[in-house]
């Protein structure tokens, strides 16, 4: 009583001023967090402002055909994507080409084969392999996967399938194709593990059925389990391609930079990323306006796999939901 | 003397509601005379008396386009418990979440009508919903303790989010644990986690952090519905001691229930309040033949 | 049926192997590493500034990492935060899934098309700078934190908001007395990964502050050394000297990143625990 009557007044003023606060906290809590949710657009916008602003004398310039053409001349002005274009259509087809089937493969043992107890710590291994720096891979794959590739790999390749033009007897350390071999490396773990979420989505029962009419387990992948993800496939596939399409550094330190357009995939190259990277620092501003034109086509390239790919994989959601 | 909010006038509690001072017990009370105590302070909680009345006018809720109360007028009595029974997807549940304006926080979701405490319209111009629900508490269907929080923090969570002084929060958190019958089980544990406890020692910290920040009405959505028979019997036994202290609205889809801890029984069917009576009546002899229907176990 | 089984046989087995083979990769980079880069780790090497002519350290390149990662998290972590909060409580439907897409796609974008912009930002008409530097991590990091914080803040379960606001809790005393405190740990998970992912990003760096001198930089207005620009450098030097630096500086950074990830899995890992329990 005596405790009541003693603080009413008090904890009754504190109750008003309180209240001030609490009304304007909920308005300002909303606000601020609004304020940062447009912040990220204004970000997504300002960059492709930015990039498209860099590229304009460019685009005026040389307009779609830049994209055609593979001369890439700073002394005289004249600037050619085709070469770029080229390396980073080849090196990172030429990486899912591999990288599909391997993370296929590791997601059907993940789901499908793996004891138990095994899956949780390889599907961290996988990962943790994603989280390895751009930076360090490249510095492997120039300092140990290059040679490595040139002395044994290359060689073997050329000796069994030398007739294709592909694997031509020139070899170097440096090259699309380890800039292909480590991309796979880079895209396997985002594959793999977008394959497998979307492999448990398939409804056991599916599953069941296939192996209680007697088929084996490759039957019961090949008639339930890839069929029933193939959008998911597909969305990690794209997932796959934006990542390849995007690297710069690791790509830049193995492929050897040299420009061309080349059959043989053992020579040095050069990817749109890698060309950014290797250029910008203290190119004219017309190269620079340049390299913004390859950096538009990147963009949109990352943009269009990017988004389909999250589509799809919504899509995916939707539908393991509701089953 | 016992101190009582009803010695405030009407006008007082209007004025309470609407600039947001948080609970009756902090109301002016010009009646009491003033005592002098040289013992512990004693929490506000045991000198605590349901004097609140609810009524509700023609009240109407919906869900988008679906309309799930149908225009119920009711009136929850203080120191009587008023059990609503139907079955499910009635619209009991949503009609008591209208009381302490909680069904206005589902997207998508309106209310009309007036619900009245006393004579002040709580969802009326100029009442804060924040206020409102320092004035009506609510224990949930499942237990639904703060799950970063120990049991002693789960029940001053209220009074600090009411600004209480720091050094009333211990008393008050005590006989918060003390009125939810929850003392004797968890002293000398109060700083684990609220999790750690049993599903029926879980709800009776929810009804203590509840009745922490001495709310005037208590409203209880299916308290029991996920617990085992002994944890439910504690819980009805509660509802019986509390009854006194604050007017007490329990929704339930178990009708022993409802007659073993109800005064007054309200029946609801389809979004509409059939009937209303004292629980022997509503069980015994209902004037509507859907209740007698309902109660006997002829559908539903 | 003989030989379905052969089939059978012989995809189970490749499976065996892609999963064994992706291992490997990964056991052979970090051995690889730990065995050319531990044997550099030594009191020089961490102390003394990177020298272009000379032995030399990596002691100001990772001083300069630090100051940046530092920024970089003081202004991705609190705004990614915030548009978290924004997504999981305040957005509609509608709203909500913008926000999310455009933060999916700001994360989609390479992160040298990201150093392009900070360059043109910050950089032309100025300098390469640490603050640009920073800028462009932040950037990296905003979308990871954000849709991170969004994921763990969307798992607290309803009744326990409800819980709040109940108790006469405004929506914001609820958020951030209930909501946040509920999803804290898995909230710092996701910004661990985001301060992984950001301190091995080179890209942006390397166009906004990657000419420095071989001193000692704490002023963020110059441009400040780093761990992986000096990584990259060293890597394409012919100089197996600076190979050697460079996997001493990968070692590092490789620990570090490994630490981090390995944090923020088991913090991850209780919260869900707890979670579980108050479904």
């Amino acid at each position: 009583m005596t405790t009541d009557a003693a603080t009413a007044p008090s904890s009754l003023l504190s109750g008003q001023g309180r209240g001030l606060v609490d009304r304007f906290g909920d308005r300002a809590l909303y606000l601020i967090t609004l304020l940062a949710a447009i912040l990220s657009g204004v970000i997504l916008g300002g960059i492709t402002y930015e990039v498209f602003k860099l590229a304009g004398s460019a685009i005026s310039k040389f307009g779609l055909g830049f994209l055609t053409t593979s001369n890439w001349d700073p002394v005289h002005e004249q600037f050619g994507a085709a070469q770029f274009i080229y390396g980073t259509a080849v090196s990172s087809f030429g990486a899912l080409l591999i990288a599909t089937p391997l993370s296929i493969a590791i997601a059907l043992f993940l789901t499908e084969l793996a004891p138990r107890r095994s899956r949780t710590p390889i599907a961290v291994l996988v990962e943790l392999l994603a989280g390895v720096p751009s930076v360090i891979l490249g510095l492997w794959g120039i300092l140990v996967l290059g040679p490595f590739l040139n002395d044994t790999v290359e060689p073997a390749l050329h000796a069994a399938l030398g007739w294709i033009p592909l694997f031509g007897g020139t070899y170097s350390p440096v090259g699309l194709f380890p800039a292909m071999v480590i991309l796979t490396i880079m895209t396997v773990p985002i594959v793999s593990s977008l394959t497998r979420e979307v492999f448990a989505t398939v409804p056991p029962s599916a599953k069941e059925g296939a192996l209680a009419l007697g088929g084996t387990r490759w039957d019961m992948m090949t008639t339930t389990v890839l069929p029933y993800s193939r959008p998911g496939i597909i969305a990690a596939v794209m997932l796959g391609l934006w990542r390849a399409v995007g690297e710069a550094i690791a790509v830049t330190q193995v492929i050897g930079g040299a420009p061309g357009i080349h059959a043989n995939i053992f020579i040095p190259a050069q990817t749109m990323a890698s060309q950014i990277a290797a250029q910008y620092q203290g190119a004219s501003p017309l190269n620079q306006s340049a390299l913004g034109y390859l950096a538009v086509v990147l963009l949109i390239l990352s943009l269009v796999f990017n988004g389909v790919a999250r589509l799809l994989v919504r899509g995916v959601q939707r539908r393991a939901k509701v089953s | 003397m016992d101190y009582e909010p009803s010695d405030v006038t009407v006008v007082d509690r209007k004025d309470e509601i609407t600039s947001r001072i948080p609970r009756p017990a902090e109301a002016p009370a010009p009646a009491s005379p003033p005592q002098q105590s040289s013992e512990t302070p004693a929490s506000g909680l045991e000198r605590m008396h349901a004097t609140r009345h609810i009524r509700l006018e023609d009240l109407h809720a919906y869900y988008g386009s679906n309309h799930a109360v149908k225009g119920v007028n009711l009136s929850f009595e203080p120191g009587k418990v008023t059990a609503i029974i139907g079955p499910s997807g009635c619209g009991k549940s949503t009609m008591v979440r209208c009381v302490n304006r909680m069904h206005e926080e589902i997207p998508g979701a309106r209310s009309q009508g007036r619900v009245l405490l006393d004579d002040v319209d709580l969802r009326g111009p100029g009442v804060d919903v924040v206020a409102v629900r320092r004035f009506v508490g609510m224990v949930f269907q499942k237990a639904n303790p703060f799950p970063t929080m120990s049991i002693f923090d789960n029940v001053a969570a209220g009074l600090r989010f009411t600004g209480t002084p720091r050094d009333e929060i211990t008393d008050r958190v005590n006989a918060a644990l003390e009125a939810a019958g929850l003392w004797d089980e968890v002293e000398g544990r109060l700083s684990e986690p609220g999790m750690s406890l049993s599903g029926g020692q879980q709800q009776r910290l929810c009804i203590a952090r509840a009745l922490a920040v001495e709310p005037a009405v208590l409203l209880m959505d299916e308290p029991c519905s996920a617990l085992d028979p002994v944890a439910t019997l504690k819980i009805e036994e509660l509802i019986g001691q509390l009854k006194q202290r604050v007017t007490i609205a329990v929704v339930t889809h178990n009708m022993q229930q409802a007659g073993r801890v109800a005064d007054t029984t309200a029946f609801m069917l389809s979004g509409e309040l059939v009937e209303v009576g004292p629980t022997e009546k509503m069980f015994t002899n209902p004037d509507d033949e859907r209740t007698e229907q309902y109660v006997t176990g002829k559908f539903g | 049926m003989r030989r379905r089984h052969a089939i059978n046989r012989a995809v189970e087995v490749s499976c065996w192997t892609a999963a064994l083979l992706a291992v490997a990769v990964l056991a052979i980079v970090l051995v690889s590493i730990a065995l050319k880069g531990a044997g550099e780790i030594n009191l020089d090497f961490l102390t003394q500034n990177t020298s272009s002519f000379g032995v030399g350290g990596i002691g100001n390149a990772l001083v300069g990492t630090g100051i940046l990662i530092g920024l970089a998290a003081l202004m991705a972590i609190p705004v990614g935060i915030l548009i978290a909060i924004y997504t999981s409580e305040f957005a509609g439907r509608r709203s909500g899934f913008v926000i999310r897409y455009v933060l999916d796609i700001l994360n989609g974008v390479p992160t040298i098309i990201t150093g392009i912009f900070v360059f043109a930002l910050l950089v032309v008409g100025h300098q390469q700078s640490g603050w640009a530097g920073a800028v462009g991590l932040a950037i990296v990091m905003l979308p990871l934190v954000a849709r991170s914080c969004h994921e763990v803040l969307a798992l607290v379960p309803g009744h326990v908001k409800e819980a709040g606001l109940a108790l006469g809790a405004s929506r914001w005393r609820t958020t951030l007395s209930v909501t946040v405190p509920t999803a804290l740990s898995g909230m710092i998970t996701g910004a661990l990964l985001a301060v992984a992912r950001a301190v091995g990003e080179t890209a942006p760096l390397l166009l906004v502050t990657s000419i420095y001198p071989d001193l000692l930089v704490t002023d963020p207005s110059q441009p400040l050394p780093n761990v992986t620009v000096t990584i990259f450098r060293y890597s394409e030097t012919p100089d197996p000297v600076k190979h050697a630096q460079a996997w001493g500086a990968a070692f590092i950074l490789i620990l570090f990143v490994l630490a981090l990830s390995i944090v923020a899995r088991s913090l991850s890992a209780r919260m869900r625990r707890r979670l579980g329990a108050a479904r």
